[in-house]
C-alpha cells in the first residue's frame, strides 16, 4: 500500500513492523515525531524520558531484556546519551538495539550544529543512513537484524530534510506476530563491565567492526548508478537526492552503510570513473574516508561544510568546481528588492515566560539592547534551552547565555563562585529542569552557590509541541501518570529558600525576586502558569482606552503579538488576545488605560 | 505529466501545511512520485512556514530551487514578497489577501509593506499575479479557518487534475463539524480563479 509519510513516520512504522517492544525518547526537533508516532500504535511500551540519557539506558535494559528497543533523540541529545551510547557498543545487547540520531543542519531549531555520524564512528557502532522515507522504512528491519547479529547498537542517522520530508512508500511489511518473549540471561562478563570484564569486549568489538566490514560489502541498498564515467559521485542521506538533481548524467555511489563504508564498492566505484567527487551535508565525513583509501577525492574545496545543502548550494558549488557550466541566468531582478521586515519566532501572547521575563528585564538591564560591561547593581541572567530563550530577542532582551539542555545552573554557579561582583539569576523551563536542571541544582546546594533559579513552570515541553515530562503526570500516550512535584523534589534536594508564584502577577515576581537577591546560599522561585497553547487557554479579550493612551509604549516592551500601535496608539488585536487568562499589559500600563473588553 | 514545483508560504498557524499535505497526497494518488518538506523552524511560536512540494515523474530532491516555483503561493502577503525569487520566470503567484504584521516592525523604523510595494516585487518575476480575497470569501462560507481551502480550490484550476480529486482529499482530512464550508470555500476558489483568469484574459 502506497503511503505519503514523512522520514519520522516511516521511521516509526518501520520499527513498529520490525517489532520493537520498547521506544523511548526525550522530545527534540527533528526527531519529536518518531516517539510520538510510535505512541499511537497498540502492543508495545513507549515512553517520554527524563532526558536522552535515561532514554537510551532504558531502551538498552530492553535489549538487554532480549526484545527490540529503540531509542531516538536530536542530535545534541546523542551528546547528552554519549555516555550509555558508548556502553552500549562495549557491552553489546541480546533483543535489537536501534538509536535514531536526527541531526539539524543549518540549525533550524537548535542551538548548535555537528555532524553525529563522527559519534558512531565515535563508538564503534555501526550507522547507516536513508535517503528517503521508503529506505527509513525499510531499513528498520535491517537496523534490528544487523544489531542481533553482531551484538551492538546500531545508529540510524537522519537529518532535518529526510525526518521532515514526506515521500511515497510502499508500506510491504506488517507486525510479526510471534515477537521474542522477554527474558533475562545472567552474563556477568558480557553485562557488568568492570575492567577484567571489559577489556576482553574490547576485543569483541573490534572483531565485530571486522566483520561488520565485509558484511556492508554485500548491504543492498548500497548502490552503485554508472552514467556518464567522467564524474563518479559519492553521497548519502540528502545530499544524494539533491546530488542527483543537480547532475542529471554523472555517475553516482549511494552509500546507506556509512559506518563502516563497503571499502571494496567505494574502490570499485572509483575505477569505473575518471574523478570521484563526494557531496555530503556539514563535516567531509565519507571524503575523509575515501582519503584514507587512497582515493583522491574532492568535496569540500567547492561544498560548504557549514549548514543545510540545497540542490541550489549543490549546483553553485559545481558551476564554481567547474563541474557543470553555469545555466543562462533565468532571470535577474530589474532592481534591488526592498528590505523586508524578518519575521522571527516571538512569545505568544498569554505566555506565561512574558512576565518573568519582563521583571527580569526591569530588575536586571538597564540597557538591555547594547552589550558590553555590565554595570554595578545589574543581574546577570544565564538561560537554558525552551521556548523563554525567545527572551533574548527585543523587547524583552532579558537574557545573557543559553548553551545546552540544564546549563544555566551550572553557569550561574561558576560566574558567582569566579568573583563576578553581580548576582545571577538562573531562568530555566519544567521540562529541561528535570531534563538536566536537578544535578546543577543539587551543586548548588552542596557548594552553596549565592544563586537565584527560576524555574519558569508550564507544565508541558512546550516548543517541541506539547509532550509530557515528568513534573506534567501526562505519559506519552497521554495518559495520566505520577507527577513529579517540582517544589517537593526542590525541597528535597536541599534548598530552604523555595517559593512559588503566579507567572501572571508582576508585582509577586518582582518582590520574590528582590527577596531572594538579598538573601544567602541558593533560593528557587518556581513561577507556574500553563502553556496556553497546551491548555487551549481562553479569556476575555482587553482593549485598550485611545483617551487614556499617551503613547508611553509600555506596553510594547513585554512584545505580546496581539499589541500594535494604530495612529500612534496601542491597540489589542482582540482575535489574539488571551486578556483575563493573562492580563500583564494590564499591569504594566502606566495610565491604567488597558482593561476588560465591556467592563 | 508535467512536473509541478510550489512553494507555499506563510505564518504558523494559517494551514500552510495541511494545504501543502492536501496537495501531495493528491498528487501521489494521481499517479505523480511526491515529495514535500516544511521549514517550520519554530514557526508554530510566529515565525515564517515554507513548503516545498514538489510532483513529477522522479523527484530526486525534496526542496525547490530558486527561479524554478511554477507556484508560490502565498497565504500571507510579506512571505509572498519574501520569497518571490523561488518564482521561475512567468510562474504564477497566487496570494491570500491577509497581512500578519511581524512584531519586529512594531517600534522599529520599518514598515509593513503596501501592496503596491509587494506587487513591485513579484513583478520583477513575474506578470502572472493573483491577490485572492480569500479572507473575505471564508467569511462569507462561515469557516474564518477555511482560507487554505479557497487558495487551494484556485490553485486547482491551473493544474491538470479533476476537481474531484481535490475535494476526495479534502474529505477524507476535515472533520465533519468544518467539512461542507470547507468544500464550499474550495468551490468559491475554483470559480473566483475563474473570473480572474477570464478578466485576465488567460486561456487554462
Amino acid at each position: 500500500m502506497k503511503q505519503l509519510l514523512s522520514g519520522n513516520e516511516a521511521m516509526a512504522l518501520g520499527a513498529y513492523h520490525a517489532g520493537v517492544v520498547v521506544a523511548t525518547a526525550y522530545p527534540g526537533t527533528p526527531s519529536t515525531e518518531i516517539l510520538e508516532n510510535l505512541a499511537r500504535q497498540d502492543g508495545i511500551y513507549v515512553e517520554w524520558s527524563t532526558n536522552e540519557k535515561v532514554a537510551l539506558e532504558v531502551a538498552m535494559g530492553a535489549a538487554y531484556g532480549g526484545v527490540r528497543a529503540l531509542a531516538s533523540m536530536k542530535h545534541v541529545g546523542l551528546n547528552v546519551a554519549a555516555d550509555p551510547f558508548f556502553a552500549a557498543s562495549t557491552t553489546g545487547i541480546i533483543g535489537g538495539l536501534v538509536v535514531i540520531s536526527c541531526d539539524d543542519p543549518g540549525e533550524h531549531s537548535s542551538q548548535g550544529e555537528q555532524d553525529n555520524r563522527h559519534l558512531a564512528k565515535f563508538a564503534k557502532v555501526p550507522m547507516l543512513e536513508p535517503t528517503d522515507s521508503q529506505e527509513a522504512y525499510d531499513l528498520m528491519d535491517w537496523l534490528f537484524k544487523i544489531s542481533e547479529e553482531f551484538d551492538t547498537p546500531v545508529l540510524l542517522r537522519a537529518t532535518t530534510r529526510i525526518s521532515h520530508c514526506k515521500t511515497v512508500v510502499d508500506v510491504s511489511r506488517e507486525r510479526k506476530a510471534d515477537l521474542k518473549q522477554p527474558a533475562f540471561i545472567r552474563s556477568p562478563s558480557k553485562f557488568v563491565m568492570v575492567p577484567s570484564n571489559a577489556r576482553p569486549r574490547r576485543n569483541v568489538m573490534e572483531d565485530r567492526i571486522v566483520k561488520l566490514r565485509s558484511y556492508v560489502e554485500s548491504f543492498p541498498m548500497n548502490e552503485m548508478i554508472l552514467g556518464d564515467r567522467k564524474l563518479g559521485i559519492v553521497s548519502s542521506g540528502v545530499a544524494y537526492q539533491h546530488a542527483r538533481e543537480v547532475f542529471k548524467n554523472a555517475s553516482f555511489l549511494k552509500l546507506v552503510t556509512t559506518y563502516p563504508i563497503p571499502v571494496n564498492l567505494v574502490r570499485r566505484f572509483a575505477k569505473e570513473v575518471e574523478r570521484v567527487i563526494v557531496i555530503e551535508e556539514l563535516d567531509p565525513y565519507l571524503e575523509e574516508e575515501l582519503h584514507q583509501l587512497g582515493i583522491p577525492a574532492t568535496g569540500k574545496d567547492f561544498i560548504p561544510i557549514i549548514g543545510e545543502l540545497t540542490p541550489e548550494i549543490v549546483e553553485q558549488g559545481a558551476i564554481k568546481a567547474g563541474l557543470l557550466s553555469a545555466p543562462k541566468l533565468v532571470h535577474k531582478p530589474a532592481v534591488s528588492a526592498p528590505q523586508l521586515p524578518a519575521r522571527r519566532p516571538q512569545l505568544c501572547a498569554g505566555c506565561p515566560h512574558v512576565g518573568t521575563e519582563y521583571v527580569l528585564r526591569q530588575l536586571c538591564f538597564q540597557n538591555p539592547s547594547s552589550p558590553g560591561p555590565i554595570k554595578k547593581g545589574e543581574v546577570i541572567v544565564t538561560s537554558d534551552i525552551g521556548c523563554y530563550t525567545l527572551g533574548v530577542y527585543p523587547p524583552l532582551s532579558a537574557l545573557d547565555t543559553c548553551a545546552c539542555m540544564g546549563a544555566s545552573i551550572g553557569q550561574a554557579i561558576g560566574l558567582q563562585k569566579a568573583g563576578v561582583p553581580n548576582k545571577v539569576v538562573a531562568v530555566l523551563g519544567d521540562s529541561t529542569f528535570v531534563h538536566s536542571g536537578i544535578t546543577g541544582l543539587v551543586d548548588a546546594v552542596y557548594n552553596q552557590g549565592n544563586i537565584t533559579v527560576i524555574i519558569l513552570d508550564n507544565g508541558t515541553t512546550a516548543m517541541t509541541g506539547h509532550q509530557g515530562h515528568p513534573g506534567t503526570g501526562i505519559s506519552a500516550r497521554r495518559t495520566k501518570a505520577t507527577a513529579v512535584k517540582l517544589e517537593k523534589l526542590v525541597e528535597g534536594l536541599g534548598v530552604k529558600n523555595v517559593n512559588v508564584v503566579n507567572a501572571f502577577d508582576l508585582k509577586a515576581i518582582e518582590s520574590t525576586l528582590k527577596r531572594c537577591l538579598e538573601t544567602e546560599g541558593p533560593s528557587v522561585i518556581i513561577s507556574r502558569g500553563p502553556c496556553p497553547l497546551n491548555v487551549k487557554a481562553t479569556g476575555k479579550p482587553f482593549k485598550v482606552d485611545a483617551e487614556q493612551c499617551t503613547s508611553c509604549y509600555t506596553c510594547l516592551d513585554i512584545g505580546c503579538p496581539a499589541i500594535s500601535l494604530s495612529d500612534d496608539k496601542a491597540v489589542i488585536d482582540a482575535g489574539v488576545c488571551l486578556g483575563t487568562a493573562c492580563g500583564i499589559c494590564a499591569q504594566v500600563c502606566p495610565q491604567e488605560a488597558i482593561s476588560e473588553i465591556g467592563k | 505529466m508535467k512536473d509541478v514545483n510550489v512553494l507555499m508560504v506563510g505564518v504558523g498557524g494559517q494551514g500552510v501545511i495541511l494545504g501543502s499535505d492536501a496537495m501531495s497526497e493528491i498528487g501521489m494518488n494521481s499517479g505523480y512520485d511526491v515529495k514535500k518538506t516544511d521549514s517550520l523552524g519554530m514557526a508554530q511560536r510566529g515565525g515564517s512556514v515554507v513548503s516545498h512540494v514538489r510532483w513529477g515523474e522522479h523527484v530526486f530532491s525534496p526542496m525547490v530551487k530558486r527561479g524554478e516555483a511554477d507556484f508560490l503561493i502565498g497565504f500571507e502577503q510579506l512571505e509572498a514578497a519574501r520569497w518571490a525569487p523561488y518564482l521561475k520566470p512567468g510562474g504564477v503567484v497566487i496570494v491570500a489577501d491577509v497581512v500578519v504584521i511581524p512584531i519586529s516592525i512594531i517600534g522599529s523604523n520599518m514598515h509593513y509593506p503596501t501592496w503596491k510595494e509587494i506587487e513591485g516585487i513579484l513583478k520583477q518575476y513575474t506578470e502572472q499575479i493573483y491577490l485572492i480575497p480569500a479572507p473575505r470569501i471564508a467569511h462569507e462560507v462561515g469557516n474564518l479557518r477555511a482560507i487554505n481551502m479557497v487558495i487551494l480550490g484556485f490553485l486547482s484550476e491551473f493544474l491538470e487534475l479533476k476537481s474531484e480529486a481535490w475535494t476526495e482529499n479534502i474529505r477524507r482530512r476535515l472533520p465533519p463539524k468544518f467539512l461542507e464550508s470547507s468544500l464550499k470555500a474550495f468551490t468559491r476558489g475554483v470559480e473566483e480563479a475563474k473570473a480572474m483568469r477570464l478578466a485576465k484574459g488567460v486561456k487554462k
